[in-house]
């Protein structure tokens, strides 16, 4: 229930991002979700990450589709256009959305039952699109709304909260992503706001589709012993591989690196992605080095977080497509109809 | 009776053999002629080696129905013959390849039997398998030409034409022809008495199909996405679509697209892409079929509640489930109408012909964006990919699209409050804005309960409040979408109703039965909701016929629904199997009706 007014009283030493704004000029409607819900805290790094890209927020576009995940764009950029989508559909609209108006800035909220249940299909080819958005897939391995079933990115093993336990194997988002040639992929933490910060800005500057996987624990119905997405396991067995750091193109690079430390990614606008290499042979821009990285460590019961993987040469859908730098929105009639002398001509065809 | 330019003719080819061109050119030659002529392609659901049929009517008249009534058989495909030669009129021709004998089973006395070695001169004239049976198919244009004598300069022409710059396959063409008309002129009596003569009835006429005709209307309306799911029979819409907007849509200078085609990996996707396009402004569009408009409803009913604009275009094919899909039927009409779960009314438009395909899909736009709705062009095989004949089609210039209700920035600017869902007009449409303009536009789109002011709702009156609105807004619309057709017949006193392609059938039954003394008044609805004057038309008689292509007598059960006419004014003439609409099935239709009264 999205329509309990926040009160906008701002305090006066809040401080001013490069367009002037605050950071509860980001922020939304109060939340209605449960007390301590990992949703809330990414949340709260999504407002922090576009108050520090000093993106006015009503550039911004924010869609969602069904579930306690997707409720939460209510909850920040109150003066951003929201669609709350159907079930597992959000890619969809987000494609049509994009290819309509590309100058959006597209941030998509989605949960494991939207995106690897109901919705698989739809993710799956969102990225093969390279559609130019950063999607967060809120993930707790449960179906909150309907009290507690199984998602699809349940651990084989993990108990539910009565204690049965899931036989089937998960479907690893991030591994897929990986193999459907996603551009941007990292994984992260809702209890790691210093890690996720970096990672969501560096995702909503990346052009094309940038897949964020955040664990985030659901307190009501996953959060117990046995889970493999609870805060306490997922504290105890995440393994940040890679640092995120967001150059944007206006800024001095000023950080200092150990030298073989960092790697380097330059985005479409030029701002750099700094990548502070944790495991000293990380590589984040080698795909299947990647791949293999997630799985061995997945095998021990360790989840590597961190940007890990990133394409310098990603080609959006309007690259793909070719269609004209203005958004095809509003682009003038005159230019869209071909007028009668063109159909006469045309009609000569058709004798 | 003169047989001259008012006869048919069926070819029955398999598929894959490149039968198709020298249908076309037999159709064009013939419209060159300037003698009116259809044509009715009935195919399979496969790419080579199935049967395949070509209907041709000719008719000084102009009546453009399908006719099952064939006066000439070009049976060239052993597995269907003995079908074949049972559908010719008695007194008619049968035209086969006499490479082979022909079964005496197959001969009928009361037909006459003209055998042309096709495949034996085209086995002697040209080299390799493929090119005998490609060439083998235009020799027979070249013996029909004869046998109806078809005019050859104008054939000459239109294979120069269409091989214009592959001068080899010219020759072989030329060649092939050559040897199947030599041979009808020195075997039979050319022509028969069936036969061409010059007219001058085609000169501001097109043969056009009605895929493309939608496709260019919506190019003309000004679309710039559209996206879909490959499905016959409304992939041409696309494919149309795509090879206008390659031709005009493209910046001069840098050959950039004005216009982006999205291929969705299904038709659940495909309305999803079409929904989040117009959220975001563009006139955005999606060409599917029944099966399609299933998997769309989801998306329907959230345009529908959340109040965005979408244009679907259904060409309809024969269900349920997966049917006929080279079959046409008018089936969809309830599904179209009523989609999705929950109270919903959908604004239909109901084209007869590729003229109107044209000017509807157009119109579907304004209206989309107009009422913030889903609107649907429901038109159907038989329109969609069928060669009809009808005018040039004329764009007027003046036209500006009907964007609706779309409040730009400087108005969001001034405006003291924007309420996404309220009736500031009293016309129950309410403001829109988009995304990305200003922040007081900003809103949160949801499918979920909301009141007028766009916020979340599980208040009893307020979500009440809202879907009484959107049943008013939709209601409005009957004023808006094209008003029926009606001719009346004076001392008429009975009621001819129809919808869509059923219109030629209908029009030629009309006289047919005139000429019997039965005299009907003629309406045929062009969009839906219906309004005032369809009522009246129904009210005005007695008797009405409501004549439609499917099982359930949909259209008779939307007029009932929709305006609350009485089912005894209302007498059910359908015909459903997979053809297209003849006048012989209305005319037996309402004469049962009549018997029935009597």
């Amino acid at each position: 229930m999205t329509y309990i007014a926040k009160p906008n009283v701002h305090h006066p030493s809040l401080k001013a991002n490069a367009i002037g704004l605050t950071r509860r000029d980001y922020e939304g409607a109060i939340t209605t979700l449960c007390a301590g819900c990992g949703h809330d805290s990414i949340t709260a790094a999504i407002i922090q990450a576009f108050w520090e890209l000093s993106i006015p927020p009503h550039k911004v576009a924010k869609l969602s589709g069904i579930g306690c995940s997707s409720k939460t764009p209510a909850y920040f950029l109150l003066e951003a256009h929201g669609f709350n989508s159907v079930h597992g559909r959000m890619p969809a609209v987000a494609t049509g959305a994009n290819a309509a108006n590309g100058d959006l800035i597209m941030i998509g909220v989605s949960g494991d039952g939207d995106s690897l249940s109901i919705g698989l299909g739809q993710l799956c080819h969102a990225i093969r699109r390279n559609v130019n958005m950063a999607y967060i897939l809120e993930n707790n391995g449960v179906y909150g709304l309907t009290k507690g079933q199984f998602s699809a990115s349940a651990d084989v093993g993990s108990t539910a909260k009565k204690g049965e336990a899931n036989a089937m194997e998960p479907i690893d988002g991030v591994l897929m992503a990986l193999t459907l040639g996603a551009t941007f992929v990292a994984r992260s933490f809702s209890g790691d706001k210093h890690q996720l910060v970096p990672i969501l800005k560096a995702a909503i500057t990346h052009k094309g589709f940038a897949f964020v996987d955040i664990i985030s624990p659901c307190v009501t119905f996953n959060d117990h012993e046995g889970s493999t997405k609870s805060y306490a396991y997922t504290r105890e067995h995440k393994v940040e591989v890679v640092q995120t750091d967001l150059v944007p193109i206006r800024d001095e690079i000023t950080t200092d690196y150990a030298e073989g430390t960092v790697q380097s990614v330059m985005l479409h606008d030029g701002s750099w992605v700094k990548l502070r290499k944790i495991a000293g042979d990380y590589d984040a821009t080698d795909r299947d080095a990647a791949y293999g990285y997630i799985r061995d460590y997945q095998k021990k019961g360790e989840v590597v977080t961190g940007l890990l993987y990133l394409s310098a040469n990603s080609k959006d859908i309007h690259d793909q497509n070719d269609t004209v730098d203005a958004p095809l929105y509003n682009l003038p009639y005159d230019q869209l109809c071909p007028g009668n002398d063109a159909l006469q001509k045309l009609m000569t065809q058709f004798r | 009776m003169s047989r001259v330019n008012d006869f048919a003719f069926k070819i029955a080819t398999a598929n894959g053999t490149g039968s198709a061109s020298a249908n076309g050119l037999i159709m064009q030659a013939i419209f060159r002629m300037g003698v009116p002529v259809t044509g009715k392609n009935v195919f399979p659901s496969n790419i080579q080696g199935l049967p395949t049929w070509y209907e041709i009517r000719v008719n000084k008249n102009g009546y453009t129905a399908r006719t099952p009534h064939f006066d000439l058989m070009v049976a060239l495909n052993a597995a269907t013959y003995p079908q074949d030669v049972a559908e010719v009129r008695p007194g008619g021709y049968l035209m086969f390849d006499s490479s082979w004998p022909l079964d005496d089973k197959l001969k009928r006395p009361d037909v006459t039997y003209l055998g042309v070695p096709l495949a034996e001169m085209c086995n002697a004239q040209f080299k390799g398998v493929r090119e005998r049976i490609l060439m083998k198919n235009i020799a027979y244009a070249g013996a029909l030409a004869a046998l109806i004598g078809m005019d050859t300069a104008i054939i000459a022409q239109l294979t120069r034409e269409k091989y214009a710059a592959k001068q080899a396959l010219l020759d072989s063409n030329a060649k092939a022809i050559a040897i199947g008309y030599d041979y009808a002129r020195a075997h039979f009596e050319c022509p028969l008495p069936i036969h061409l003569e010059k007219m001058d009835a085609t000169r501001d006429s097109i043969l056009i199909d009605g895929n493309t005709a939608a496709a260019l209307g919506a190019v003309y309306a000004g679309a710039t996405v559209g996206a879909w799911y490959p499905i016959t029979p409304a992939t041409s819409v696309m494919e149309a679509f795509k090879s206008f907007c390659m031709q005009f849509r493209r910046d001069p200078v840098t050959k950039q697209k004005k216009f982006a085609i999205l291929q969705a990996e299904d038709e659940l996707a495909a309305l999803g892409m079409v929904v989040g396009a117009s959220w975001a402004g563009a006139r955005a569009f999606t060409p599917t079929a029944g099966p399609g408009i299933s998997l769309m409803s989801e998306f329907i009913g959230l345009a529908y509640y959340a109040e965005i604009p979408a244009v679907i275009v259904d060409v309809q094919r024969t269900g349920p489930s997966t049917g006929m899909p080279t079959r046409t039927q008018q089936g969809d009409l309830l599904l179209c109408a009523y989609a999705s779960h929950g109270d919903t009314r959908h604004i239909c438009l109901y084209p007869a012909d590729p003229t109107e395909a044209f000017e509807f899909a157009a119109k579907a736009f304004d209206l989309a964006e107009r009422f913030q709705t889903p609107t649907f062009l429901v038109t159907d095989l038989d329109i969609g990919m069928n060669d009809w004949m009808v005018p040039k089609l004329q764009w007027d210039d003046s036209y500006r699209p009907d964007r609706g209700k779309v409040l730009s920035a400087e108005e969001l600017e001034q405006a003291k409050n924007f309420w996404r869902y309220y009736d500031h007009d009293g016309d129950g449409i309410p403001q829109r804005s988009l995304p990305g303009v200003h922040p007081k536009g900003a809103f949160f789109t949801r499918g979920s309960g909301h009141n007028k002011y766009g916020a979340y709702t599980e208040n009893a009156a307020e979500y009440q409040e809202v879907l009484d609105r959107i049943a008013r807004k939709v209601q409005g619309a009957t004023k808006a979408v094209p008003g029926p057709v009606i001719i009346q017949t004076p001392g008429a006193t009975m009621g001819l109703v129809t919808v869509g392609g059923c219109h030629a059938a209908c029009v030629e039954a009309m006289d047919l039965l005139a000429q019997e003394g039965i005299k009907v008044n003629y309406l045929r609805v062009r969009g839906f909701p219906f309004g005032d004057e369809v009522r009246q038309f129904l009210e005005q008689h007695e008797v009405n016929f409501i004549v439609e292509q499917n099982r359930d007598a949909q259209l008779r059960s939307l007029l009932m629904l929709d305006l609350g006419v009485h089912i005894e004014r209302l007498h059910s003439v359908r015909y459903y199997a997979g053809f297209p609409m003849s006048a012989h099935h209305v005319i037996s239709g309402v004469k049962a009706k009549l018997e029935k009264v009597a």
